[in-house]
């Protein structure tokens, strides 16, 4: 059976890329910071060497609208090409292109439909930033085939939070029961509290600093009582009109388990605090 | 539901470099050539007979005006995407990084403490 060798649940900041690699005289005092931080993160998925990575994000309007907005869709293809060109204009992007894994996209897709999560398929998906960022952030080599996992975190209605750790729950037993020698690592993304196009953007912090704090503990503790007894729809809406990419996170902590996390940290940042949680959940490795 | 067609205008726009440059340079010409040549395809061939702005959605869109757009319910990423596209850099120039985003944010300050208008369709 395949090993689940990390689970990790990031924010996906388009802008690491192009603050961490201004010239000095240009870049933002945190820079520097932001990218020991993240550097120090990505030691967390190479020391667990993976084979594969199982990605998830969600699509912000570059591939789907909203004459046909998947609620959950799997790619399942042999390469996949990656960043739109609204991205590199806003964000300062490169493109990509990545390697797929067919096999294990197939055998996941089959074991969603199993337990009821009827999922669209995609073989023609370019991939956006809430998986490119992952890439730069984690494993920047770009060298490993991945299983793209989208969800609506964006185009309501929403897919409830409790539907989300259930996702995340099957995907790990399909993991677990996947006949493979390989090394499976989960990296997905989301956010913390955020604002956009809305009166609290791009404040100082992000819209709701006390939410952060309480979404990073949560995380960390493993604490899914706690998020689906306070985490609503409305209640996110109420940190800011895009947090509802919390739900990412708690997908991937879905994949990894109600247990702590081996490795947390965060960064505030102007507009969004940043959050980095990785779990073993088959124990650190050696 | 034509905040639908809105939300296609600045899908469609924000991802295709003629299209905004073009609703930057004179968004009058730009919005009334979408919604009656562009917008309607669904493909080559295909064409869907029902939609358009209404004249307050027209109006929001011809003036850039985001405040109106955000009370309509137009997806608040595609507004702000496509705003920063054409402001953005003209902002940083004159006022410094983030400049148009913030005045984007103290425009919509009247929202603070409130309930937004819903963006599902």
């Amino acid at each position: 059976m395949a090993t689940l060798s990390a689970v990790l649940a990031t924010t996906h900041h388009p802008f690491y890329l192009k603050a961490t690699t201004a010239p000095p005289e240009e870049r933002m005092p945190q820079a520097d910071e932001w990218k020991r931080k993240v550097e120090a993160y990505r030691e967390t998925l190479t020391v667990a060497k993976p084979d594969i990575l199982v990605m998830v994000g969600a699509d912000h309007f570059h591939q789907f609208f909203s004459d046909n907005y998947p609620t959950f869709l799997i790619g399942k293809q042999p390469m996949y090409d990656a960043t739109f060109y609204n991205e590199t204009r806003e964000f300062g992007l490169p493109t990509f292109l990545l390697q797929g894994h067919e096999e294990l996209s197939g055998y996941m897709l089959q074991g969603l439909l199993d337990r009821g999560f009827d999922f669209s398929v995609s073989h023609e998906l370019k991939i956006d930033h809430s998986i490119i960022c992952p890439i730069i952030t984690t494993r920047p080599a770009a060298d490993l085939p991945i299983v793209p996992i989208y969800t609506n975190i964006f185009a309501p209605p929403l897919p409830s939070p409790k539907r989300f750790w259930d996702l995340g729950r099957a995907i790990r037993s399909i993991i677990d029961e996947w006949p493979s020698d390989l090394r499976v690592a989960a990296v997905g993304s989301g956010h913390l509290s955020l604002e956009l196009g809305g009166p609290r953007q791009f404040g100082e912090t992000g819209p709701d600093p006390e939410f952060d704090l309480q979404a990073i503990e949560w995380l960390r503790t493993g604490d899914i009582d706690g998020i689906l007894a306070n985490v609503t729809h409305e209640s996110m809406s109420g940190a800011g009109n895009a947090t509802h990419g919390f739900m990412d996170l708690i997908l991937m902590m879905g994949i990894a388990g109600p247990i702590e996390a081996s490795y947390v940290d965060s960064l505030d940042l102007f507009h969004t605090r940043e959050a980095y949680v990785t779990w073993y959940p088959e124990g650190a490795p050696s | 539901m034509s905040i639908y067609y809105v939300n296609k205008f600045l899908f469609q726009v924000d991802a295709d470099p003629e299209l905004l440059a073009r609703y930057k340079a004179d968004p009058a010409e730009l919005v009334a050539w979408w919604e009656t040549e562009r917008g309607p395809w669904l493909n080559r061939v295909e064409r869907t007979t029902w939609l358009g702005f209404t004249g307050t959605e027209r109006r929001a869109l011809v003036a850039h005006d985001y405040v109106t757009l955000f009370e309509l319910g137009a997806h608040f990423f595609l507004s702000l995407t496509i705003f920063i596209a054409i402001y953005d850099a003209d902002y940083a120039a004159r006022s410094g990084p983030l400049s148009f985003q913030r005045e984007y944010g103290a425009n919509l300050a009247h929202w603070m403490g409130k309930e937004y208008p819903s963006v599902a369709l």
